[in-house]
């Protein structure tokens, strides 16, 4: 869910190649986001402003202090949740998604059982 | 986890973790300096190595200054391990990080923890909706991935760091919607007492000076003396809530300001995440509003072989950082016998100089830039600890029931028990409750703090 | 500071953790004058940061009449105190990992059932995994015991205290004992606020009892050490039982707010003049492997936090619940062995029982203080 950018890049004198455009997914939808930085600040340059819900009252929170001491930024990557997006350097073809609640572990993906499909940790 | 041996392990690669490092290595000990970033600098000359002209440009003069630091450090021999948490040190010297998804450790003679500063909890109501940074977060952006706001942001607080953003901006070319400076006249006569020692610290006073004058004349709005902050959210394109805009006082005229983007700042205090767990003594201090580990004056804890250099013994800045580092290195050398007393001694006058030189201003600055009481201890609706959601309402319910401190308040309820570890709330706390039983800061204390000091997988623990 | 003589009582408890908030509580239920001195403040070291496991499974014999006992309390919490202290029935299991374990398992329980005691069940692994299914499936059986579970040790050691102040007993916190004496029928306890005293007293002072008997001239092999506890991020909830295995160290609870508690008699540091508890991380490192192996989703579960509470524990693993053989007057309750939590409401109606009755109403002779032979006095 992306709505227009709190942040942009400033336009360089000369583009670095590490800057150059990369692919990633949020929430499963193809998202091109600034590549060379941490992905909060892509996430952030490329319209994305709600990185997760509180797992005490399901708030929407962002980025606050990016430099890894508020833990507001935590996102799953790659299916690893809970990790610091200011700390993470961005790579193409990242699949992240927002976090909701307390992290969502699930023991068994394929298994169809009632816990299989977590209800929503939002309140817990 | 089988652990190296070093004779030094620096923790933090800012001014004073690079500077110690780089000075130890050159006398001959073996040293490991360990960081989380990719890239030294720590905050303050973050990303240093990889800016661009443009980028230097933008962040001045102060920010270059970095550069020369950094490159020394390569040429130092120290070892430099990057993207390392470390996420215990004990008092036996140990250092345990994780880098990698793996875990690791040394065993130092010597332990130098240079973790800097942090940005002063800001708790006004609304201050955690999406939108809301602190200016820190706002320079890192800048910093390490040339990002400003889309629209005119609106800078809140009080602090050479929240100018200092805000002339970078204006170099930037980036249009600035307010700045809405809680400072007033009160402050500016309390700090009238140091102005003494201000005016001896002239080019620092200086700098300051023309940072605010540079904002004037590019003709941001200023507001002073403001009160009453809060923050207000409204949903987003996407649905969701997030910062619309700030409402204030000014001599009781109420003032409200649409932004999206709003930054925050009242200060830096040290990080002490590491010498609270420590158990190392810590002393309040009353000009600066925080904790500060007791160290002599070479940095050393009350814990043996342990040392603070930077920020995280007091705020001072990065030129006090950078000479602080190499006192400490020169102690450290002295102490593993590589020079004697009267070569360190010697050797650390004009560095100890340089200090109280870099000193100089800070009464001044702590004095007029005193954050203020409504923004340390604020209403019952504001959210203290915001991992857990707890209002200051909550904390002070808890202290009519008997809680005398903030490790009961853990106890009691979940203030201070989540993910940051007290970093975002611990001060607020512990002021919220020293006013609730009034009694001063010093004797109500800190949160216990426990590893992991940086977060830690059970697969990462467990080896997997 | 003053020298004479404060606060004349029936009873002097020495030690405000649970035990002692309990058996203050019970003593001044009966109407009995209760003074409480505590070194640090109520529910500070083992009882406040324990893993709150409410727990009759795996108990030695002897101690298996009182966790039945207390266990009745715990269910009828809110009658008897006025506070849930967080309880939750969520049963006990004890797993098996092979076979061999599981046959372990099963003595344990025909031992058990040859006692008369029934609480104790073996269920097998379509069981275990009906009850927990996200356990790793390697599991073999389980031990289970339905009415155990968990609770919060703070808010129980607090809720205690609160409920005997609502009967009239004193706390006095930040007042550590430094030196006990009887003087004919009367006991003196001098602390730096003070002397108490009273013409009974009670020794609940948890890793730091062993000096009082000391004093008495009746040592006791009690030593402290520092057990480790590890509490994580929360989770979306996957575990309701209290689980804990055969074949290596582990208790494991998941709170309502979705963290984890993992412990298992991990030892670590403790420093008993400094009042505090210290985390060896490499020791933990063992913790995290069994948790991992048991529940694999976990492994990318943050830990929040580790620390060391200061335990007591006796050369023969069973704690001191008795009158003193040297003096009179004087009955002690402590070396617990870090299985004191669930027995704290039990072994608080004792006490009082010991001090009111001259007598208790279940047998304790396995725990009488004397049944060491000689000691030697660190």
């Amino acid at each position: 869910m992306t709505s227009k950018p709190l942040f942009r890049v400033l336009a360089p004198l000369a583009p670095a190649v590490a800057d150059a455009t990369v692919q990633i997914w949020f929430n499963d939808q193809p998202l091109d986001v600034p590549g060379g930085r941490s992905v909060a600040a892509a996430l952030l340059a490329a319209g994305v402003q709600r990185f997760r819900a509180t797992p005490v009252t399901g708030a929407p929170r962002g980025p606050y202090c990016m430099m890894g001491a508020c833990f507001e930024c935590l996102v799953e990557i790659d299916g690893v949740p809970s990790r610091k997006s200011c700390l993470v350097t961005v790579q193409d073809g990242m699949r992240i998604h927002s976090q909701e609640g307390a992290r969502d572990l699930p023991f068994d993906a394929d298994q169809a059982s009632p816990h299989a499909t977590q209800e929503n940790a939002h309140g817990r | 986890m089988v652990a190296e041996p070093v004779d030094v392990a620096v923790i933090g690669a800012g001014p004073a973790g690079l500077a110690c490092a780089t000075r130890a290595a050159q006398a001959g000990l073996s040293v490991v300096l360990l960081d989380e970033q990719e890239t030294v600098g720590g905050q303050i000359y973050r990303a240093i190595e990889r800016s661009d002209a443009q980028r230097r440009e933008i962040l001045g003069p102060d920010y270059v200054a970095g550069a020369a630091l950094a490159a020394e450090f390569a040429r130092s021999g120290a070892a430099y391990v990057p993207n390392a948490s470390v996420w215990q040190v004990t008092r036996e010297r140990s250092v345990h990080y994780l880098k990698d998804g793996k875990v690791g450790s040394f065993e130092a003679k010597r332990v130098v923890l240079a973790t800097g500063a942090l940005e002063r909890p800001f708790p006004i109501p609304g201050w955690t909706l999406p939108g809301v940074l602190t200016a820190g977060a706002a320079q890192i952006l800048l910093k390490s991935a040339g990002e400003v706001p889309m629209e005119p942001p609106v800078l809140v607080g009080c602090g050479p760091l929240l100018y200092l953003l805000g002339w970078q901006y204006v170099r930037a070319g980036v249009p600035i919607r307010a700045l809405v400076d809680t400072t007033r006249n009160d402050d500016r006569w309390r700090a009238k007492r140091h102005l003494l020692s201000a005016l001896r610290a002239w080019p620092d006073l200086r700098k300051g000076l023309q940072l605010i004058r540079t904002l004037r004349e590019a003709g941001v709005p200023i507001h002073e003396a403001a009160d009453d902050l809060r923050i207000e959210g409204a949903p987003g394109e996407d649905g969701t809530e997030r910062a619309h805009a700030l409402s204030f006082s000014v001599r009781g005229v109420p003032q409200r300001i649409e932004a999206n983007v709003i930054l925050l700042h009242q200060g830096v205090v040290p990080n002490t995440q590491f010498s609270w767990s420590l158990r190392a003594a810590h002393r309040w201090d009353d000009a600066q509003l925080c904790f500060t580990p007791q160290t002599d004056s070479w940095g050393e804890l009350d814990v043996t072989g342990i040392f603070v250099a930077g920020d995280g013994g007091g705020i001072a800045g990065a030129k006090a950082a950078q000479a602080q580092g190499e006192v400490t290195a020169l102690a450290i050398i002295a102490q593993l016998e590589a020079i004697d007393q009267a070569t360190r001694d010697r050797a650390a006058g004009p560095l100890l100089r340089r200090l109280a030189d870099a000193r100089r201003i800070r009464p001044f600055l702590d004095s007029l830039y005193r954050p203020r009481d409504e923004n340390r201890v604020p209403q019952d609706d504001v959210v203290v600890c915001r991992c857990e959601e707890v209002s200051a309402g909550e904390v002070r319910r808890i202290v009519a029931l008997g809680c005398e401190g903030p490790n009961q308040a853990k106890s009691f309820g979940r203030c201070g028990m989540g993910p940051c570890q007290g970093r975002m709330c611990g001060l607020t706390v512990t002021e919220l409750i020293a006013d609730a039983r009034k009694v001063p800061p010093a004797s109500v204390g800190y949160y216990r703090i426990r590893p992991p000091i940086k977060p830690l997988t059970l697969g990462e623990l467990a080896g997997e | 500071m003053n020298s004479a003589v404060a606060n004349e009582a029936d009873v002097l408890v020495i030690g405000g953790g649970l035990h002692g908030s309990s058996s203050a509580f019970f003593l001044a239920s009966r109407g009995a004058r209760v003074t409480v001195l505590e070194a640090d403040y109520v529910g500070r070291h083992a009882s406040g940061v324990n893993a709150g496991g409410v727990r009759t499974l795996g108990r030695p014999l002897p101690e298996i009449p009182l966790a039945l006992m207390s266990r009745e309390i715990w269910h009828n919490i809110v009658e008897t105190i006025g506070d849930d202290a967080g309880f939750v029935a969520s049963g006990q299991m004890k797993i098996a990992e092979s076979e061999a374990e599981l046959d372990e398992c099963r003595a344990r329980v025909a031992l058990l059932e040859a006692h008369g005691f029934a609480h104790e069940k073996i269920i097998d692994r379509a069981s275990v995994l009906e009850l927990e299914p996200a356990l790793a499936p390697h599991v073999t059986g389980a031990i289970w015991v339905e009415q155990d579970g968990y609770a919060l040790p703070y808010r129980t050691t607090a809720a205690f205290r609160r409920a005997a102040q609502a009967r009239e007993a004193v706390f006095h916190e930040g007042t550590p004992v430094q030196r006990i004496e009887q003087r004919g029928e009367r006991w003196y306890a001098q602390t730096p606020s003070g002397t108490f005293s009273a013409g009974h007293l009670v020794v609940t002072a948890g890793a730091w009892a062993g000096e009082l008997a000391q004093q008495v001239g009746e040592p006791v092999p009690v030593y402290p050490e520092g057990l480790m506890l590890m509490v994580t991020h929360r989770v979306a909830p996957f575990c309701r039982s209290t689980l804990g295995a055969t074949g290596r160290p582990l208790s494991f609870k998941q709170f309502d707010n979705g963290t984890v508690v993992i412990g298992g008699k991990l030892i670590g540091i403790a420093d008993l003049p400094g009042r505090h508890g210290e985390v060896d991380f490499a020791r933990l490192v063992r913790s995290a492997n069994t948790v991992v192996d048991l529940f694999p989703h976990l492994r990318h579960l943050g830990i929040n936090r580790a620390w060391a509470g200061v335990e007591a524990l006796t050369s023969d693993s069973l704690p001191v619940i008795s009158p003193s053989r040297r003096a009179s007057n004087l009955t002690y309750s402590f070396g617990y062995c870090a299985s004191g939590f669930q027995l704290g409401p039990g072994c608080g109606k004792l006490v009082s029982e010991l001090v009111l009755d001259g007598v208790a109403s279940l047998p304790l002779d396995a725990f009488a203080i004397d049944r060491f032979g000689a000691v030697a006095t660190a």
